[in-house]
């Protein structure tokens, strides 16, 4: 074990321990160790960062056992990207959790949330295909239990609902997985790619676990679950479920289909999932924008940015995957940002309806701050990530003259600034009488507002990130 | 048809047969036992897979990815019960008491 992938073991072990030791302690020492862990992992991904963007990729097998037998991992441009946006983001959404839950649900949120962390930062490293298995399901049974924390009835609905979609969903990818190993004899990334050749026994792997990863993502038609599922857990949650959890199965489907599939598939397959994204974004969209609860807005307007990230594969050129894990980092800010924001107007108001925001753009102007800016990344105004992410896609369908993926890109636009100004309109509006709007802590606005400025400079200085994307992409 | 190959399509047809009864069940209990059933189909074909290899001695990497499989299915079945249960006496004390409606869209007023 050399000193520079060593460094590969602290972003998943600190957490790791972070949440024994939460889980340990009482109330007060909760929120210290969850502080100090959060702080300690964000600085251990980091200095990985530091070291991949100057060093190159690094690789650490698991043990001592090296491949075939044994388990890679991989520190990439594109892993530690991953590392630092699930710090961030993480970080930031747990800062507002603290004051939004009550008491014991924050004790369980804490250690809850550290285990998920541990697990999505194993993900984001491992090269593995059956380690990459066992990471989503670490990281599928954390999330239930954090939708569930609140343990009642549309929380626990939710969260079972949940399991019941990712269950079948890891099945089908563990199959996938099975049939791989069966015919190549091989279970890391790495070698698959090597081996992996045209043939039957390759794209019925290849079906499975794309069709079960868009089950976890998830992509429009396997959507069902989400609505429900994120409406009942609480407003933290939710936003950790769509900023990270769920880009969680969408990074392993990314790397799959980049490094083992693509090269072996037709090009038909690929315009498939393309043309699944395409109607995930109008559909999304769409439906987003006949809601009348601000939650599910937001709710469903995840679905649609999820089906921007699928217009990738179609295209597949540097451009078009530098844009989508752009999309990935700059909606984990923005749709996070936009989340918390609303839960901060519950927790002022009470009132969930669109119309509640009736007036509140005075009263809490960090939280607007926060939606406005988090929706002109979703709506892909310059300056913000969204704007570059969708810049480099659009980019793409022209440099590879798939016109048709672009007009998907501005529709979805505009539909989205539809939905945004329509959450946004009602704020301006004078304060209806008898609507009394409780003070919240100061911590709780700066927290979306902070994340919404992440977003902001994502689309300012584009120029780091896709630096380091770059690492150790040229494949 | 070799002995290895009748277990492993033995092992995708429960694996179906499973999902089948996933989707098509409203019933929670009968849901979780059709995830289970489903997860037996691909662990069977992951054994009937360790068995191919031509020198006659089975492959230990499939086995290895059985037992964690088991450890995996075994967390997330403990888990949706536990979700079941407790779910079941909710809606038991809801039934008891109509004037408590629970809030909608999750948030707490």
């Amino acid at each position: 074990m050399t000193g520079a992938s060593a460094l590969m073991a602290w972003p998943v072990i600190i957490p790791l321990l972070g949440a024994v030791l939460a889980l340990l302690v009482g109330r007060p020492a909760v929120r210290l160790i969850a502080g100090v862990t959060s702080v300690a992992t964000l600085s251990a991904s980091a200095v990985l960062a530091w070291e991949v963007a100057h060093r190159g990729v690094l690789r650490q097998s698991i043990g001592g056992w090296g491949v075939p037998l044994g388990i890679e991992w991989r520190a990439d441009g594109l892993a530690v990207l991953m590392l630092l946006t699930i710090a961030l983001v993480g970080s930031l959404t747990s800062v507002h959790a603290l004051d939004h839950l009550p008491d014991r649900e924050d004790r369980e949120f804490l250690p809850l949330w550290l285990l998920v962390w541990c697990a999505l930062n194993a993900l984001v490293l491992s090269a593995d295909a059956f380690n990459l298995y066992v990471t989503l399901e670490l990281t599928t049974l954390g999330a239930v239990a954090l939708i569930a924390v609140r343990r009642d009835l549309p929380g626990l609905d939710g969260g079972l609902r949940y399991l019941l979609f990712a269950l079948p969903g890891s099945l089908c990818y563990l199959l996938g997985i099975a049939l791989l190993y069966g015919a190549y004899a091989a279970l890391d990334v790495g070698l698959l790619a090597e081996r992996v050749q045209p043939g039957p026994v390759t794209w019925v792997a290849a079906a499975l676990v794309t069709v079960g990863l868009c089950l976890k993502t998830p992509l429009f038609p396997l959507h069902v679950w989400l609505p429900p599922t994120y409406a009942g857990a609480p407003t933290p949650v939710t936003a950790l479920l769509s900023a990270l959890i769920s880009k969680g199965s969408y990074y392993v489907l990314f790397r799959l289909w980049m490094e083992v599939f693509a090269p072996v598939m037709d090009a038909q397959v690929a315009q498939l999932l393309g043309l699944l994204g395409a109607a995930a974004v109008i559909w999304g969209s769409l439906l987003a924008l006949l809601q009348s609860q601000l939650k599910r807005v937001v709710a469903y307007s995840s679905v649609a940015q999820i089906g921007y990230m699928f217009l990738v594969f179609p295209m597949a050129t540097e451009d078009a995957r530098a844009g989508a894990i752009y999309l990935v980092v700059s909606h984990a800010a923005a749709k996070a940002s936009m989340f918390v924001a609303v839960g901060n107007i519950h927790q002022a108001v009470g009132i969930t309806a669109l119309g509640g925001v009736q007036g509140l753009a005075g009263r809490m102007p960090f939280t607007f701050l926060a939606l406005g800016l988090g929706g002109i990344s979703l709506i892909g105004i310059p300056p913000s990530g969204g704007f570059i992410a969708k810049w480099l896609l659009l980019n793409a369908s022209i440099a590879t003259g798939q016109w048709w993926w672009g007009v998907v890109l501005l529709v979805g636009s505009l539909l989205s600034a539809a939905y945004v100004f329509r959450i946004l309109r009602g704020s301006f509006l004078p304060l209806p009488e008898g609507v009394t709007v409780r003070a919240i802590p100061l911590g709780n606005e700066l927290a979306p507002f902070a994340l919404a400025l992440i977003a902001l400079v994502l689309g300012l200085v584009p120029w780091f990130p896709l630096d380091l994307l770059a690492v150790g992409a040229a494949r | 048809m070799s002995p290895w190959a009748v277990y492993a399509l033995s092992g995708v047809a429960m694996f179906s047969v499973g999902l089948v009864g996933l989707f098509s069940h409203q019933h929670v209990v009968k849901r979780i036992l059709a995830a289970n059933i489903a997860g037996s189909g691909v662990l069977l074909v992951l054994v009937a897979l360790a068995r191919r290899v031509p020198t006659g001695v089975p492959d230990p990497v499939p086995h290895a990815l059985v037992l964690t499989g088991i450890v995996v299915s075994v967390s997330a079945t403990a888990l949706a019960v536990a979700l079941a249960r407790r779910m079941a006496r909710l809606q038991a004390q809801k039934a008891h008491s109509p004037e408590r409606e629970p809030v909608s869209d999750g948030e707490r007023s």
